[in-house]
């Protein structure tokens, strides 16, 4: 366990060190960062001292090994369109997009869970067949035409959510803002939350339903009704519990793509996280936070892989009894 | 496919086989008409009721120049004083408009017939372009092995944990900085092209390894390298005819994928400019008007797309699991 632990750590270092070097060379070599830095009335003089100043007559490797240790000090240099710290940027956006992946999160697994079980329990019920189809439905509707059509419904229509917008935030802290403290920003995370954790209860869903079908068929299950145990506890008790461990890995890995997406929700909704500031970045080709996106979603993307992994072993004794 | 088949039929339709690769050949079509495959396609009737839409779909945006009832791009016929009518059934609507026109006075329904011909070019350039890289990696990563395979895999690997939306933005974000200067118009549709090339070529390549690894030590292989056939042939001429089939599933699936991708590209204003709109541009025009009530112009290209999506998708998951020996 520990062995394999530490081989994983190192597999996730070399991961990491290949998208800094991407990063970089995203940096360094698209676009010239002296020429995105200052104006145009600024001399050739003045160029060349900025240049030396931030270093980049330096060799290549050394340039490159001074970028991964101010990355790992989270400095990622200054934006080129608003002139702050890169930073400083993300650390204001950052609580939006988290709060807005946990809600969808919990969405997803709250809705899923109970659908997945039923379709799962009673295969041939009409309602099961109603939620496959929806399913079906909600994978083929494009995120963002998800987001559009609730927007319509909801905020157009009805009035009843708002449909762009934290709605009142409260400080938490120094830094974190939240909006699950008054009632505009819980009302303003119903509709992103929705959009953005559809795919994943879908997803959800129909890998609990599989699941479960498989497991009622197998011995024990059959054995445990002929012992006569009641339904209830044979279908929670002994059938739910052994669906869970591939809906973890699941839900884990999906973690990481709740983030990557909400780049799209938060252009809908035109919800301040730092997806949305990515996607202006990369409309107005802002190098610098391109690179710490790239860099912070790769940390979250690797992070994740590795508590899975590790979970793996908790989870699954027979995995920990075959290794050692 | 537990969802919809009947698994019994199907698995009855299958146990065919082994006689069907007896029978002397016959011409290629009809040994389709009577393969397990086509049997297959006709017991389930979401299928059938699937490709006739893609079909359908496909030959009104092959046909959009000849069918629309208006040319969007002659800017000629187009009239200000007809932007943003309401479909036919609403009021003040003008029957020469059957869904309504957008901001620049644009009939819809030629624009959606347009836009899904935009679309569906996009969807198969960058489904051939990912399939292109992603077997030519494969097969070099496959037959030559070692290091080679080991830098090419990884590589693969580590792709693999990013969402290929996120990649795609990453690549048109790099493109455009590149090729910052040039006309816009002109390089979005081959950055575009590139970019979903460059995300999806992962799963081409995996699957053409694998099965270039058990072609390789074949004996028809083995020969070809005694003989001194060099290895770039014996890729391309010999191994690659034995590695396709797989790769056509892949295809399928990931034309739906292509084109969702695709759409959301052009939404969020990095794919395909205004001026040749996608159904994903058709729809971020209309999402601008969603607010002051004129919600046509956005939700007609969505269903368009919504609609398109569906067909193909449940083509392809068809066609994987009809082709899918285990779930016989």
């Amino acid at each position: 366990m520990f062995g394999f632990a530490i081989r994983r750590l190192l597999q996730a270092m070399i991961v990491m060190l290949v998208v800094a070097l991407l990063a970089f060379t995203l940096f360094r070599f698209v676009g010239d960062p002296v020429n995105q830095m200052v104006g145009i009335e600024t001399s050739i003089e003045e160029r060349e001292a900025l240049r030396e100043r931030l270093g980049l007559n330096d060799p290549i490797p050394v340039q490159f090994f001074r970028f991964v240790t101010d990355a790992a000090r989270f400095d990622f240099g200054t934006s080129y369109q608003f002139r702050q710290p890169v930073s400083d940027l993300f650390a204001k956006r950052i609580p939006a997009t988290l709060e807005l992946s946990f809600m969808s999160a919990l969405f997803a697994l709250v809705v899923g869970i109970p659908m997945g079980i039923y379709a799962g329990l009673n295969r041939e019920a009409a309602l099961s067949k109603l939620f496959l189809s929806v399913s079906l439905v909600g994978i083929s509707l494009p995120t963002f035409f998800i987001g559009i059509l609730l927007i319509f419904l909801f905020s157009v229509t009805l009035q009843w959510l708002p449909s762009f917008g934290r709605g009142e935030v409260v400080e938490v802290g120094s830094w974190w803002t939240t909006g699950f403290l008054t009632i505009s920003g819980l009302k303003a995370l119903v509709l992103p939350s929705i959009t953005l954790g559809l795919y994943q209860m879908t997803l959800i869903m129909r890998l609990i339903r599989a699941e479960m079908l498989e497991v009622i068929r197998t011995d024990y299950i059959k054995f445990a009704r002929a012992r006569g145990l009641p339904d209830r506890i044979v279908n929670f008790r002994h059938a739910l519990k052994n669906t869970m461990v591939p809906v973890i890995t699941i839900t884990g890995l999906q973690l990481g793509s709740i983030i990557a997406f909400a780049t799209i929700t938060e252009t809908v909704f035109q919800w301040p996280g730092m997806g949305l500031m990515f996607l202006q970045a990369v409309q107005n080709v802002d190098i610098p936070i391109m690179a710490a996106y790239l860099l912070l979603t790769a940390f979250l993307f690797v992070a994740i892989n590795f508590i899975v992994d590790i979970l793996y072993f908790v989870i699954d004794p027979r995995l920990r009894i075959g290794r050692a | 496919m537990p969802l919809f088949g009947n698994e019994d039929v199907k698995a009855a339709v299958a146990d065919r086989t082994p006689e069907a690769s007896v029978e002397p050949r016959r011409s290629s079509m009809s040994a389709f008409l009577d393969s397990d495959i086509f049997h297959s396609f006709l017991r389930s009737k979401v299928t059938v009721a699937a490709a006739l839409g893609t079909a359908t779909l496909f030959l009104l945006a092959l046909l959009a120049p000849w069918i629309s009832p208006h040319d969007p791009f002659d800017l000629a016929t187009l009239s200000i004083m007809d932007a943003r009518v309401p479909p036919v059934w609403m009021e003040y609507a003008d029957p020469r408009f059957l869904l309504g026109t957008d901001d620049q006075g644009r009939d819809l329904l030629s624009g959606i017939f347009y836009g899904m011909r935009i679309s569906l070019i996009v969807g198969f350039c960058s489904v051939i372009a990912a399939a292109v890289l992603g077997i030519s990696l494969g097969l070099v990563a496959g037959y030559m092995g070692g290091r080679v395979d080991a830098v090419i895999m990884r590589i693969a690997d580590i792709q693999l944990t990013f969402p290929a939306i996120l990649i795609a933005l990453l690549v048109d974000g790099a493109a455009r900085g590149i090729f910052g200067g040039i006309d816009r118009e002109v390089f979005s549709f081959w950055i575009l092209i590139f970019s979903l090339a460059l995300s999806f070529w992962v799963q081409y390549a995996r699957t053409v390894r694998g099965s270039t690894m058990v072609e390789k030590n074949k004996e028809y292989v083995q020969a070809a390298r005694v003989i001194g056939i060099p290895s770039v042939i014996i890729m391309v001429r010999h191994i690659l005819p034995n590695v396709t089939g797989p790769v056509l599933v892949i295809a399928t699936i990931n034309l739906a994928l292509a084109i969702v991708t695709e759409a959301t590209l052009s939404f969020l204003g990095v794919g395909m400019p205004p001026t040749q709109p996608s159904l994903g541009t058709l729809i971020s025009i209309g999402n601008d008007f969603l607010y002051s009530g004129e919600w046509w112009i956005a939700i007609f290209p969505g269903l368009a797309l919504a609609l398109l999506v569906l067909n193909v998708n449940l083509l392809g998951d068809w066609l994987r699991d009809a082709l899918n020996p285990k779930l016989r």
